[in-house]
């Protein structure tokens, strides 16, 4: 069966069974690979996207209970002009990232949270990322991160 | 994860027919549902998706003051919606991670019955009322009828739940030791004070799921405290879950440590 969704703005179909998942439709339907499957069992979160504004584990949403919906990826993050956004900027410029493996699904939860909560507190965003884990460990790098994306401080975090 | 064919009915007529035929099966938000299928723990024929149906969303006042939340309402939407009943929305705010609030709904939570799930923790501390709808029409189920067991709730095949309804006691908390990794409670104790008595509910412990502690609640009926609850003797650790997480005597040390800080908390 035929699923249509709107990722990043663009209207994209792909053939799907009942049990394809939205992370399969995403990177082998539409070959969207910067939506990453660690675990497949809804632990890790780096398949984390956005749908209809909404976190959502693409290894644990059906495809077609997706159809018709808005769905946001990394793809989708950047800005118009292909530079990268403010919450990758901040990434970047604070090591928030390793191996990189589950930096996706940090970016959209990061941006998940800052949509709601523009200005988190260090607190308000370890508890937020509880569903994303780095298998690098480098929670402390990746929270400076989303603190500096909200444009706040960093120095407290840094002490530490 | 075995194929099936997916159906998006948008009543709950519709997906009460649909749930009729052979070997189907309701899905909520799939946050448990789904990761059981991929590991081949479940199969069917028919997945019916209750997420289309918008008239079991969201959350109402019944004419008895008591709140009515729809059993397709997300952990997350209760969690906003449920400022009326600030310990039953706090419970709601803390399961899982956002992702899985967003998506996991109380009726999923609540028919699937995990012997370690916050919902029925929730359900059974405020004697809550849970409304089924099946081919034979609605029917009302106290939770205390409703938990059976580990997995097992009154529920009847091709039922769903349409609606839950939490009368608001007096004062209430939920407190939840928290097993990291999974994120459900290792233990959990949700108390609620209703002008005729005290309810006490616990999660995480038993094998046999959701159970009211009795011993509690009659010692916080006459004095609402901490003392009240450290001065009775722990339940019995023989029929508590016993695991890697923790011994059966040591969950049910934490029964006690975990209802007393609800008291403290609700107090």
């Amino acid at each position: 069966m035929k699923v249509t969704m709107t990722v990043n703005g663009k209207e994209r179909s792909a053939e799907t069974e009942g049990r394809t998942l939205l992370s399969e439709y995403l990177r082998e339907g539409l070959r969207l690979t910067g939506t990453h499957v660690g675990c497949d069992t809804s632990q890790c979160g780096a398949c984390l996207v956005h749908v209809d504004g909404q976190p959502a584990k693409a290894c644990t949403v059906l495809a077609q209970d997706c159809e018709g919906a808005e769905v946001t990826t990394i793809e989708g993050m950047a800005n118009a002009d292909g530079s990268l956004s403010r919450i990758q900027q901040a990434f970047q410029d604070h090591h928030g990232l390793q191996c990189g493996f589950c930096t996706p699904g940090m970016v959209m939860a990061a941006a998940a949270l800052l949509k709601d909560n523009p200005q988190p507190t260090e607190a308000d965003v370890r508890h937020y990322l509880e569903g994303n884990i780095c298998r690098c460990t480098g929670y402390h790098n990746i929270v400076k991160s989303v603190l500096a994306a909200s444009g706040q401080s960093v120095e407290p975090v840094a002490a530490e | 994860m075995y194929n099936f064919e997916l159906v998006k009915p948008s009543s709950v007529a519709d997906a009460v027919s649909a749930l009729q035929g052979e070997d189907a099966q309701a899905l909520g938000g799939g946050q448990t549902l789904l990761p059981t299928m991929k590991a081949r723990l479940a199969q069917m024929e028919t997945l019916v998706s209750l997420s289309h149906i918008d008239e079991i969303k969201g959350v109402c006042t019944d004419d008895q003051g008591r709140l009515c939340v729809g059993g397709g309402t997300t952990h997350a939407a209760a969690a906003e919606a449920l400022s009326g009943y600030p310990a039953l929305a706090s419970l709601a705010a803390r399961i899982g991670d956002p992702a899985v609030r967003a998506r996991g709904t109380i009726g999923g939570s609540l028919a699937n019955d995990d012997p370690s799930a916050c919902w029925p923790a929730g359900a059974l501390g405020s004697g809550a009322t849970i409304v089924a709808v099946g081919s034979g029409g609605s029917r009302e189920i106290a939770a205390d009828d409703f938990f059976q067991g580990m997995f097992t709730t009154a529920l009847d095949e091709g039922e769903i739940i349409t609606e839950v309804k939490f009368p608001v006691p007096e004062k209430a908390a939920y407190e939840k030791f928290l097993q990291p990794a999974s994120r459900f409670p290792l233990v959990a104790a949700f108390v609620a004070k209703f002008s005729d008595g005290v309810r006490v509910a616990i999660t995480g412990a038993s094998q046999d799921g959701v159970f009211r502690w009795t011993e509690a609640e009659q010692a916080l009926s006459s004095n609402f405290s901490a003392d009240a609850v450290t001065g009775l003797a722990a339940p019995d650790g023989s029929g508590m879950i016993s695991d890697l997480h923790g011994s059966g005597d040591y969950r049910a040390h934490l029964v006690r440590v975990m209802t007393a800080r609800a008291v403290t908390a609700a107090s």
